[in-house]
């Protein structure tokens, strides 16, 4: 065991970081079922003040910038802490890229303010904001202290390796909030994202076996496994029920509070099943060896017993 | 192998995901450039004819759940008793208001130069009066706001252009026009979800918004055969077919059931 920890201040910073990141994709999800996008015609300013008046769809607009700024302004810390402290090259850039991404998110919060187009602006707006938020979960993995602690690495004598596995679990969830989202902002209909919804279950089951048959003993990937299953079951009940308030809203004069407690629960839990997945698969990057690697010394042992 | 076969399952996932997208959801409008005017003659006044009617709605509409105002008080208190969605709204016997009747008819041989004086769109108790408005292409909106709140104008067109723009209270008028004829073109304020009105952009002035009475009269038509078409929010659309000669008024009546298909 190697590795002095050093950074539990900096860890519990990039954890508030990730908890606010949550609250922020919060804001954003109430400003998008209440409608309430186009509330405020201006930016940076409100209505020509830094405070507008807070009624109607403004007060959701409004909080979510507010939220924004004290994301954007942790993560400038963040950054700064790490490039301070962090000897580790990649942490530092990291950090960096983190504040490169909250940055682009505001500028596009711009865009979609000043230009509208909410198909596009909105929707890749939507898809940043998961990108910053795993970005920031990673780097509260990064500096933890678990993750300063050297462990050797496992073999994984399954195909396809775990490895591999819980990238492409990372990877199908993703390109499904990218569908969930370009359906919430009009950028096309249901039918992808419910196709989706099936893939990703082949996907967070086929891995959470692989993970329960070959290392069922591992604290780190069992509980990982048990956040993964929870966040995505959990979601497929949200995306039924929300699907369910938008039909039965249809002709209703306003967005219903059923409706928008159960739109903005699918958004949250969609990106803590994003978050619950990227933790696996570098928790399983971390601990076990690339299948390649075993397969690898396997030919070498073999041609060296062919030798004899 | 396996990897193999999870990686095609993958790709073949993800393609059938993307080729499953509908166009169902359109939020943009592209701009297209406007017709060029019609330099077609005038209608001879002396043999124009007319077609009046009424829109009725057979049966009970359903009740409608009350707006709710409490995200703004100023809102709220500006109304004794709930207020009720306007889209369906009856009078007398039946008679159905805010529909909007109009000749469908291409009438491109004839010239309609825009009317100069502007149509009104007013928020009021934050509600949208009238609830639904028709102009003619290149004729002046003009949106007032009397209420003591804010308030955001924003018709989402498909064929014109799109605007958003903030009245306060006390504001001057805000004057625009479209460009294009458009049907029901949504209109809301991102302030005040509840708030919701429709335009109708037409290229000649056959056209009419019923009123609590139900009537409506299309004048100065030029003897011919017509399709009349009549458009409710809820119950949808319905056509007739009329013939009027050189200085005849007929009448045409448009009944909507109320149990009938939702006015997507």
């Amino acid at each position: 065991m190697s590795g002095i920890y050093r950074f539990r201040a900096v860890h519990r910073f990039a954890l508030a970081t990730s908890a606010c990141t949550v609250l922020l994709l919060m804001a954003g999800a109430l400003v998008t079922s209440n409608d309430a996008a186009d509330s405020v015609p201006d930016w940076p300013l409100a209505y020509g003040k830094i405070i507008p008046p807070l009624i109607g769809g403004i007060r959701y607009e409004f909080t979510h910038r507010v939220v924004a700024g004290l994301v954007a302004i942790l993560t400038l810390v963040l950054a700064i802490w790490l490039a301070r402290d962090d000897t580790r090259r990649w942490a530092r850039r990291l950090g960096w890229t983190a504040l490169a991404l909250v940055v682009a998110q505001a500028l596009l919060g711009a865009l979609r303010v000043l230009e509208g187009h909410p198909a596009v602006t909105a929707t890749s707006h939507a898809i940043l904001a998961q990108l910053f938020f795993i970005t920031v979960v990673s780097l509260s993995l990064f500096t933890s202290e678990w993750w300063q602690v050297d462990v050797p690495p496992m073999d994984d004598s399954g195909s396809p390796g775990l490895r591999r596995l819980a990238a492409w679990t990372t990877a199908v969830i993703f390109a499904q909030l990218i569908l969930g989202a370009a359906f919430r902002h009009g950028a096309f209909g249901i039918a992808p994202h419910i196709v989706g919804a099936g893939v990703v279950t082949v996907m967070v089951v086929w891995t959470g076996r692989a993970a329960k048959k070959r290392f069922a003993r591992i604290p780190a990937i069992r509980r990982s496994v048990i956040w993964l299953h929870a966040t995505f079951g959990t979601q497929i009940l949200l995306g039924g029920a929300a699907y369910w308030a938008i039909l039965a809203s249809r002709d209703a004069p306003q967005p219903g509070l059923t409706y928008v407690i159960l739109s903005v629960a699918h958004v949250l839990v969609g990106a803590l099943t994003l978050a619950a997945s990227v933790l696996l698969t570098l928790i399983c990057f971390r601990l076990v060896r690339p299948a390649e690697s075993l397969a690898a010394d396997s030919t070498v042992a073999h041609s060296q017993a062919g030798g004899r | 192998m396996k990897t193999r076969l999870l990686h095609l399952a993958l790709v073949a996932a993800v393609a059938i995901a993307f080729t499953s997208c509908g166009g169902n959801k359109s939020s943009e409008s592209s701009e297209q450039p406007a017709a060029p005017a019609a330099t077609g003659a005038a209608v001879d006044a002396t043999t124009a004819g007319s077609v009046t009617g009424t829109i009725t709605l057979d049966g009970k509409a359903p009740a409608a759940k009350p707006i709710n105002m409490s995200a703004e008080p100023y809102c709220q208190k500006a109304h004794s008793s709930p207020v009720i969605p306007p889209e369906v709204v009856t009078g007398e016997g039946g008679a159905l208001a805010n529909v909007v009747v109009y000749v469908k008819d291409d009438m491109s041989k004839y010239s309609f130069p825009a009317p100069s004086q502007s149509v009104p769109l007013n928020q009021q108790g934050c509600m949208y009066d009238p609830h639904v408005v028709a102009l003619m292409a290149g004729q002046t909106l003009e949106v007032k706001n009397d209420d003591q709140t804010t308030h955001n104008i924003h018709p989402m067109p498909k064929d014109n252009r799109e605007w958003n723009k903030s009245q306060p209270p006390g504001a001057s008028p805000i004057d625009d026009s479209f460009a294009r004829a458009e049907m029901a073109i949504p209109v809301k304020c991102n302030v005040h979800p509840w708030m919701k009105s429709y335009i109708f952009v037409f290229k000649n002035p056959y056209f009419a918004v019923t009123t609590k009475d139900g009537k409506f009269e299309l004048s100065n038509l030029p003897p011919g055969t017509y399709t009349i078409e009549a458009w409710q929010e809820k119950y949808g659309v319905q056509d007739q077919t009329v013939t009027i000669g050189p200085k005849e008024s007929k009448a045409v009546s448009f009944t909507f059931k109320a149990s009938g298909p939702s006015g997507d």
